[in-house]
């Protein structure tokens, strides 16, 4: 074997990195034994269902349960102001990092005061859910409704209503940043597009709620969950601080997620309500959230309006950006992730790609008497990126430069790394020239533009759009969430022990929703160590069997995660090739690891980890005295430079519009993308195609409609429009591999890239086939309406 | 009502159906729900109906107390999300009498228990009646037209259905069944606003009578959201072509009005002229004497209307090609 | 009306007969997972828009949300777990496995039951055509793209392969 694969634990020769193997799990679930959280069933469990207020802010003058709790099957009933009782808090949802910033403090139900519609006001738990829905509907409340500010451009108004009389107003966070001098530059610029857009507000649609099922052991104080969590040692940390149990009486299990997006790491009163009654009554507690609640109580996101403008010089050089962000968020900033995450992400990576000097970013946040908003896939870069790259479009128009050529004058060359963005942000290895070469290429990009000029003679209209983004990726420590204080985990763990059988148990504190997690963990540790991929398990999710970890959220499983995985099998393969040593009379440095066995320099099986294992663990006479096998290694790695792993790429988008009914059909989808190392092309090939129709689901449907009063009028899958099969289109995706000089694996985030530009993609597709008519769309999501609109038909 | 404020429900009373397309409406018979969540239905008495007098006699005993479950495609959603709450569902599934598709002396007869995948794939709707064919593609999924049924979605007369105005396009006639008797009812008389009907709380709509008309032809158009959506705008045509010239015709709009509408109007201003472009343009000006389109946050008035109207001029220019083909055949 | 009425149902479920008392208010998809324990059809919305309960009843696919367990007495009924074990799909489930046409498995056993009813008539489709029949399944994590691929995939090897297999 060469010097390279024998001393590089990363050596193609015996290598699973970068190679697109079947999911873990897989199987399982296409012959339907997926198990997630509502398909198991603890002895003697009971159900919850709510009582939530159907109005956006109404003080609760009195709640009368004792008829609900009278009804047959019916265990237990709390109003908000009894579980407050119960549990330690409330809930403040700041972060020290973000300073200024105020939040009202929060209790799990209502206890005085609603302020959403959907706010959980008493819990009803019963024999069956519909037994408890029934007596739910017997609770009498006196509510006296209270004025309701939904609108955000109206939130700090002189005489808005102030939801939270003590913090003064309806601000929750004012940050700037400001680089070069903006106003100089915008002075003396040859071009200035200048814009304003509006972002709907979304939610996250998992087709499995969000579920709980809470178990109460008395004897022994322990508290054990079963959930549907994206992080559960954050989970862990949260209820325990929240119900008043050491954290290591609680137990979180996250067995199969069906899907969570974001919306799935956050903590929830009415989960917390739950956990507190099956502590009450010492018996298993579930709550799945049905369809309807959910849309009343996950988290929200991406609600915005952004007035933003570029300044270009004639010969279309980008001089600088400057925006104005106005965040709508809900009645209280989301506990302990914040709901200023997504305005903060928008000022720090708006116009990423491009070299500009200058630039100035302002948001706002404020509440509304909505749900609570915070971090849901791609958390504001989907608006970022739609902001900045429309403009950069807008300017190529007006100059007469092709869209693509002004990016290519216009981007941080890919051997300009590192480099320092005007926003603030490190930037390392990325690839925007490669990635924009590569798309031009996949795309036939001018052949696509013959045929649009071709087709609009025959009064067909189609449009390319282009975006480039750069996404925040694995977040280290002195990020938001470490700097902040925060009780989540910014490193991660891995657990690697050799078996008596020669098997490898792996277990991690990243998790697993389908994204293939489980898969690339083991995919690592076998290439790591050099044993076949299917002498490796693979544990996560369960905080009694794993490290201590962050979950997934913020693409951070393959870098973050991966990494420590990388490094305890190497530590692993160290002590293993050290005790065969001694086995075998030979220098450790003359032997490696092949498919399972230690091999020495020639290449011939001497020893298989399987007669290893067995010796370390029951013939142990047969090692040196000095030798104490201790066969498990832990792990655990963090971003020590830098607060975030940024990843790049870049959409192409190809759409066709009907101007006389303004409807369209969705062509064609491209993505390049650089997330580093690829660990499984497959798995990272299809996180880049969800996230992209998730991201045209933000760009063409989804609209969480409110009213003048906080009242929302499309609260079911009915009429909340997310994207189905008929309408998506096929989406090409390649990768460039710049690794990530951060760690060995050199891995990065790819979850996010999908959803983080396919918006920005689809509305620049949508006005460059608009452009004859001199119309624009600058609101999300582009209607039909809107597109009529925009064309003067209506 | 006191201890509980009632709130504008998440979803307008009596199907959720309605929400896809239009929004936020009160039926006219609906009850206003304070509903912020709950998706299992609240207790009802079921009985599954042996044959058709057991059906009228408890229609006859229940009144409005009582539901029909047929497909359950519309009532089980407005069960489950505690939209509906009757103290009987009346379980017609079982009635063999109430199945079927058949044609006889140029009558088409479609039982209510014909399900939707049965009118899709029916030779009979296909030849005799091809304008219903050309709707079904557009009715819901697959899943939901094995189990929907023609007599739900006349009987349910959602706005933004398709097959009412293909009912109201064809001159169908239902016929109504209770205890008292039998009557026939023109669809014409039988839609009455937002999901009101003609039907008595005692009655069962039991069939409908299609007269098959030769030389017409048929345009079914419709615009939705998405594929299966409830439409933003619609219609359905049957025109007489004689030589080129509109002899006769009936314009069905639907999902822009309370319920589907004939374009009289519209209608008298091409009546008997050749389809060209100027008939078109004659179309398009009186079309806004005949519909006076909902608006809600999903969809403006402004839109509906327009978007009606471009159906128009494709319609009557798939009319012409057709008319072309005709009389190249001839 | 207090009392939970309910009625004695007499069904075959993935080929074996099946008799309980059930709630009359209870739906077909909650009935087989909390009786039964078939946990393989899932539960995404309950008003019959995701397609996540899809299921067979007397040979079609159809929502076992808009079904009253009550209405399947004398029924046929087969849930994922019983059309895996028949091996119907076994080549759809395979091809799914290999294109990675699921990502969280939620959506994936009424993604297959529906896509089974394509797989009968054991003709190729067109891409356009497999994502109209497949367009009232809800999926959030995949995108669609492979799902579509895997269903081709399976459809052009039944029909080169002369026909269907059921």
């Amino acid at each position: 074997m060469s010097d390279e694969a024998r001393s590089s634990p990363l050596g193609k020769q015996h290598s699973y990195l970068g190679r697109s193997m079947a999911r873990l799990g897989a199987k399982a679930a296409v012959a339907g034994r997926g198990r997630y959280t509502d398909d198991i069933e603890l002895p003697r469990m009971l159900h919850a269902a709510f009582v939530r207020s159907p109005y956006a802010h109404a003080r609760i003058l009195g709640i009368e349960p004792s008829v609900a709790r009278q009804q047959p099957g019916i265990h237990l009933v709390l109003t908000g102001r009894e579980l407050a009782q119960r549990v330690t808090g409330p809930w403040i949802g700041t972060l020290s990092c973000f300073a200024g910033m105020k939040s009202a403090p929060q209790y799990p139900m209502a206890v005085e005061r609603a302020c959403w519609v959907g706010e959980p006001v008493a819990i009803v738990v019963g024999r069956t859910r519909a037994e408890a829905e029934d007596a739910a509907e017997l609770i009498r409340i006196d509510w006296q409704e209270l004025p309701a500010i939904a609108d955000k451009s109206a939130a700090l108004a002189r005489h808005a209503p102030v939801i939270h009389a003590e913090l003064g107003d309806n601000l929750a966070f004012l940050k700037t940043i400001e680089a070069g001098d903006v106003d100089a530059v915008f002075a003396g610029a040859d071009l200035i597009v200048e814009e304003t857009f509006e972002f709907a507000r979304h939610t996250g649609v998992s087709l499995e709620p969000r579920s709980l099922l809470a178990a109460y052991d008395k004897a022994i104080g322990k508290l054990t969950i079963i959930t549907s969590s994206q992080c559960p040692h954050m989970i862990q940390r949260v209820f325990a601080q929240t119900l008043g149990i050491p954290d290591h009486n609680v137990q979180i299990i996250a067995p199969d997620v069906g899907g969570s997006f974001g919306l799935k790491i956050h903590s929830y009163g009415d989960e917390i309500a739950t956990a507190a009654a099956a502590i009450e009554l010492g018996r298993p507690v579930k709550f799945i959230a049905d369809r309807l609640e959910s849309f009343v109580s996950d988290i929200h996101a991406r609600e915005n309006s952004v007035k933003a403008r570029i300044a270009v010089n004639r010969a279309g050089e980008i001089l600088g950006f400057d925006i104005d962000v106005l965040s709508g968020a809900g009645a209280y900033s989301q506990y302990p992730r914040t709901s200023v995450f997504e305005a903060n992400q928008i000022l720090n990576i708006t116009g990423g790609p491009y070299r500009h000097r200058h630039y100035r970013g302002r948001a706002s946040v404020v509440y509304l008497n909505k749900a609570p908003s915070s971090q849901y896939r791609a958390v504001g870069h989907p608006i970022g990126n739609a902001v900045g790259e429309h403009l950069v479009d807008q300017a190529a128009y007006r100059l007469g430069i092709d869209p693509v050529e002004i990016r290519r004058r216009n981007v941080i060359p890919d051997d300009a790394y590192p480099s320092l963005s005007a926003s603030g942000i490190k930037l390392k290895d990325l690839s925007h020239q490669r990635c924009l070469n590569l798309i031009v290429q996949r795309m036939r990009y001018d052949e696509l533009r013959r045929e649009q000029a071709e087709l609009r003679q025959k009064g067909i209209q189609r449009g390319i759009g282009i975006a480039l983004f750069i996404k925040g990726t694995s977040p280290g420590p002195l990020g938001y969430y470490g700097v902040g204080g925060a009780p989540i985990s910014l490193q991660d763990a891995c657990v690697i022990k050799l078996e008596p059988n020669g098997g490898i148990i792996c277990a991690v504190g990243v998790t697993e929703q389908g994204q293939g997690t489980n898969t690339i963990v083991g995919q690592i540790a076998a290439s790591a160590l050099g044993v076949p991929i299917e002498a490796v398990r693979v544990i996560s999710g369960d905080t009694d069997a794993v490290p201590y970890g962050g979950g997934t959220f913020g693409s951070r499983a393959a870098a973050i995660g991966g990494e420590a995985v990388l490094q305890a099998a190497r530590a692993l393969k160290a002590e293993i090739l050290a005790i065969a040593g001694e086995l075998l009379q030979t220098e450790p440095s003359m032997l490696d690891i092949l498919a399972g066995v230690v091999v020495d320099a020639a290449g011939t099986p001497r020893l298989p980890l399987a007669e290893i294992g067995r010796i370390c663990h029951f013939q142990l006479g047969e090692l040196p005295a000095t030798r104490q096998p201790v066969l498990s290694h832990t792990r655990r790695f963090r971003l020590v430079e830098d607060p975030y792993i940024f990843a790049n790429g870049v959409h192409g988008a190809y759409v066709e519009i009907d101007t006389e009914t303004g409807f369209m059909r969705l062509l064609q989808h491209w993505v390049v993308e650089d997330c580093g190392r690829l660990i499984n092309p497959q798995l990272a090939d299809e996180q880049v195609r969800g996230g992209c129709v998730q991201g045209i689901g933000g760009a063409l449907y989804e609209h969480l409609i409110y009213d003048a009063q906080g009242q929302l009028s499309n609260g079911s899958l009915a009429d909340y429009l997310v994207p189905m099969a008929a309408e998506m289109p096929d989406i090409d995706v390649a990768h460039v591999e710049t690794p990530s000089s951060a760690s060995e694996l050199g891995a990065k985030g790819v979850g996010e890239s999908g959803t983080g530009a396919a918006p920005a993609a689809i509305m620049n597709a949508v006005n460059d086939a608009l452009r004859p008519f001199a119309a624009r769309v600058t609101s999300q999501p582009i209607t039909p309406e809107a597109v009529l609109v925009a064309l003067g038909k209506i | 009502m006191g201890w509980a404020a009632v709130a504008r429900a998440v979803l307008p009373a009596a199907s959720m159906s309605l929400a896809c397309a239009l929004g936020q409406w009160q039926p006219a018979n609906g009850k206003q729900v304070d509903r912020e969540g709950g998706v299992k239905a609240p207790k009802f008495s079921y009985v599954r109906a042996a044959n058709l007098g057991q059906v009228l006699e408890l229609l006859e005993r229940y009144g409005e107390d009582a539901q029909i479950l047929a497909g359950g495609q519309s009532l089980m959603p407005a069960l489950n999300m505690r939209l509906s709450a009757p103290r009987l569902i009346i379980d017609i599934n079982g009635i063999a009498a109430l199945q079927g598709i058949a044609c006889k002396d140029g009558l088409v007869r479609i039982g209510a228990l014909a399900r939707h995948v049965e009118v899709a794939n029916s030779a009979i709707i296909r030849q005799h009646l091809p304008l219903i064919t050309a709707a079904m593609p557009h009715v819901a999924h697959v899943a939901v037209r094995n189990r929907g049924t023609f007599g739900g979605s006349i009987a349910l007369a959602d706005p933004a259905a398709e097959l009412p105005a293909c009912a109201l396009a064809l001159e169908a006639r239902f016929v109504l069944e209770s205890r008292g008797g039998r009557r026939e009812i023109a669809a014409a008389d039988f839609f009455k606003g937002l999901y009101a009907t003609a039907r008595l709380p005692n009655e069962l709509l039991t069939e409908a009578l299609i007269p098959v008309r030769r030389n017409w032809v048929p345009v079914f158009l419709e615009l939705a959201r998405r594929q299966g959506d409830f439409a933003l705008a619609g219609l359905a045509f049957q025109v007489l072509l004689e030589d080129g010239i509109l002899a006769d015709g009936r314009l069905a709009y639907f999902a822009s009005e309370p319920q589907p509408t004939l374009g009289l109007a519209t209608l008298a201003a091409i009546k008997g002229r050749r389809l060209d472009p100027a008939t078109t343009a004659a179309a398009i000006s009186a079309l806004p004497g005949d519909l006076a389109p909902m608006g809600n946050a999903v969809a403006s008035a402004k839109l509906r209307l327009h978007l009606q109207t471009v159906l128009t001029r494709r319609a009557l220019q798939q009319a012409q090609a057709a008319a072309n083909r005709q009389t190249r055949i001839l | 009306m207090s009392g939970e009425e309910s009625m004695p149902i007499n069904l075959t479920v993935n080929g074996e007969p099946v008799a309980r008392i059930v709630p009359v208010r209870q739906h077909l998809a909650d009935f087989l997972r909390t009786a039964l324990g078939l946990t393989g059809t899932h539960l995404g919305c309950e008003h019959g828009v995701c397609g996540a309960c899809s299921l067979r009843v007397d040979g079609v696919v159809v929502r076992g949300c808009l079904m009253l367990a009550v209405q399947a007495d004398g029924a046929e009924v087969v849930t994922i777990e019983g059309l895996d074990a028949t091996g119907e799909i076994a080549d759809l489930q395979q091809a799914f496995v290999e294109r990675n046409a699921l990502q969280c498995g939620f959506c994936t056993a009424g993604m297959l039951m529906t896509a089974a009813e394509l797989l009968r008539a054991g003709e190729r489709k067109t891409r356009a055509e497999i994502r109209t029949h497949l367009a009232g399944n809800f999926c959030r994590c995949t995108g669609y793209h492979a799902i579509v691929d895997a269903v081709s995939t399976t459809l052009d090897k039944r029909a080169s392969a002369g026909g269907g297999r059921v």
